[in-house]
């Protein structure tokens, strides 16, 4: 009663997220020094900007005539190319994204496979699509099929780990109840885990699908084929109407895959 | 027909949920399992069917010892343990149909699971419960759009198509209205008996066990403290149970008028 009375009358604020008001000025104050010296330390060669200006404005320009017929067998051998190395690559990757997102999810897999299966996430993440893409032109050569390797590599490591998340985060009960059953395990992952993250695995593919013709459209740059190619040659011959042409295309599939992708997740909830 | 001898589970934390529980459940007897929370209700239900793993201790369901079996033996025998659960826990993406048939994932191979493709004498049992609980016309339907009372009825279906010897039944009326509750009970009881079934029920409500249950175990701190009749839960012993409270409102019988008004 008496403690109350002493409370009464006083304001309340929620308390600080660090409770060391000394350690929490010195952060706040280290970060705004940090801020100052990282944005001093910006050399802009203003003169510079001002020519590329120029360019800039050119090169959106080409946006207003795009030149879709001067090179209209490029863009569509290229576009063809992309889109067979994006789904081709991504049925690959997803179908073996599956079994190694079982194996990384900790509720299901014992530990052994569990570490296997997260270390081959994380040489898949840690890898940067370009680095991969340039090794296997390497190997490969040029062409599509190194960019089709290169995505079905990086698709393993995003699904299989998102996928695996979806896994650990499903509901114990549910699957429990398959297990009391006296289901086998396979019966146990088709009935108690599976139709719990069927929509997650559905909404990571398409997305994933996606990325993957997007990424295609830049691995031509290091010449893993596809539309990305036909871009870098458009680009180096200076032609930014053919450019802006063959980026108006990829924005447009882009749209209509992301359009594809709401309609289908709402059917699946 | 279910024995259990000096029964212990200790969690990793530490906490000792059960202390060398002794049970001896013959073949048909209803019994009810009433205990505070944390008293180890729970855990001695999922160590039978070994959905948690005792620490010693030993279980015999008719012959078998059920602690130490292998995974494809401890498969076999956890299709005569019917297991019914607190919130259903029905497979929400699964049709009705579906989560009754997977009581019977025991019993057929992989493929023929797979490609939904059970034999008829299942889909025909399968029908002949949901009918027995009033949901013949919802097979279909998909678990996530029935009310609570009517996943409770799924989840027994799923638990009695496994053609079991025992019921295990944790918490049937948790998330249930008063009546829905009493119904659920009814049912449960009343299919032990047709069927001639044991069951073991978890259950808070006091009243509702009395209701139904032949025998009752009174669990705390992970030990039996009262094995009797119900009649036999007098205020004195339900104090031992739970702790100091008033009781005479909760034993005291209920009458069904009552109930009924208050709802």
């Amino acid at each position: 009663m008496s403690e109350l009375h002493t409370l009464i009358g006083k304001p309340w604020r929620k308390p600080s997220f660090i409770k060391r008001p000394w350690l929490r000025w010195a952060l706040m104050l280290g970060f705004a020094a940090y801020l100052i010296a990282a944005y001093m330390t910006i050399d802009v060669n203003w003169s510079r900007v001002y020519e590329g200006l120029e360019r800039g404005k050119k090169f959106i320009l080409a946006f207003t005539s795009p030149d879709f017929t001067t090179r209209s067998s490029d863009i569509y051998a290229g576009m063809v190319e992309s889109i067979i190395m994006t789904i081709a690559s991504s049925v690959v990757g997803i179908a073996i994204s599956i079994p190694i997102a079982l194996g990384a999810a900790r509720n299901i897999a014992p530990l052994p496979i569990y570490l296997i299966c997260r270390s081959i996430i994380a040489i898949s993440r840690a890898l940067q699509e370009i680095i991969v893409a340039i090794l296997l032109v390497a190997i490969f050569g040029f062409g599509p099929l190194a960019g089709f390797l290169t995505l079905s590599f990086a698709t393993i490591g995003f699904l299989s780990k998102l996928l695996a998340e979806g896994i650990e985060s499903m509901d114990k009960v549910q699957a429990e109840a398959i297990k009391a059953s006296g289901a086998r395990w396979t019966q146990w992952i088709n009935y108690g885990v599976q139709p719990q993250v069927m929509p997650r695995l559905i909404g990571l593919s398409i997305y994933r699908l996606d990325i993957n013709f997007r990424e295609s459209a830049i691995l031509g740059l290091v010449g893993a084929g596809g539309i990305g190619a036909t871009l870098n040659t458009a680009f180096d011959r200076y032609e930014y109407d053919t450019a802006a042409a063959i980026l108006m295309i990829i924005i447009l599939i882009v749209m209509a895959l992301e359009y594809l992708s709401g309609v289908i997740r709402a059917r699946v909830q | 027909m279910l024995r259990l001898e000096k029964l212990v589970k200790t969690y990793k934390t530490g906490d000792q949920a059960l202390k060398a529980v002794e049970l001896n459940v013959p073949e048909g007897q209803v019994l009810a399992l009433i205990g505070p929370s944390g008293a180890g209700k729970s855990t001695l239900i999922r160590c039978i069917n070994r959905l948690v793993e005792p620490t010693s201790g030993r279980i015999y369901l008719g012959d078998v010892e059920l602690t130490g079996l292998s995974q494809g033996n401890l498969r076999r025998e956890r299709r005569r343990m019917g297991m019914i659960f607190q919130e259903y826990a029905l497979v929400e993406r699964l049709s009705v149909m579906e989560n009754v048939l997977s009581g019977r994932l025991g019993y057929v191979g992989f493929w023929r699971s797979f490609l939904r493709r059970f034999p008829q004498k299942d889909v025909d049992e399968a029908f002949r419960l949901l009918d027995r609980v009033g949901l013949a016309h919802m097979a279909d339907k998909r678990a996530d759009e029935l009310s609570g009372g009517q996943r409770q009825r799924v989840g027994i279906c799923r638990a009695l198509i496994q053609n079991p010897a025992l019921l295990l039944v944790d918490e049937p009326t948790a998330s249930l209205d008063p009546k829905t509750s009493r119904q659920i009970m009814r049912l449960i009881c009343e299919l032990c008996k047709e069927r001639g079934l044991a069951a073991i029920i978890n259950i808070h409500d006091v009243a509702l066990a009395q209701m139904f249950v032949q025998r009752v175990i009174g669990l705390r701190f992970g030990a039996v403290e009262f094995d009797g009749p119900p009649d036999g839960l007098t205020p004195d012993v339900l104090t031992t149970i739970y702790g100091e409270e008033d009781w005479e409102a909760t034993i005291a019988p209920v009458d069904e008028d009552e109930v009924e008004a208050a709802e």
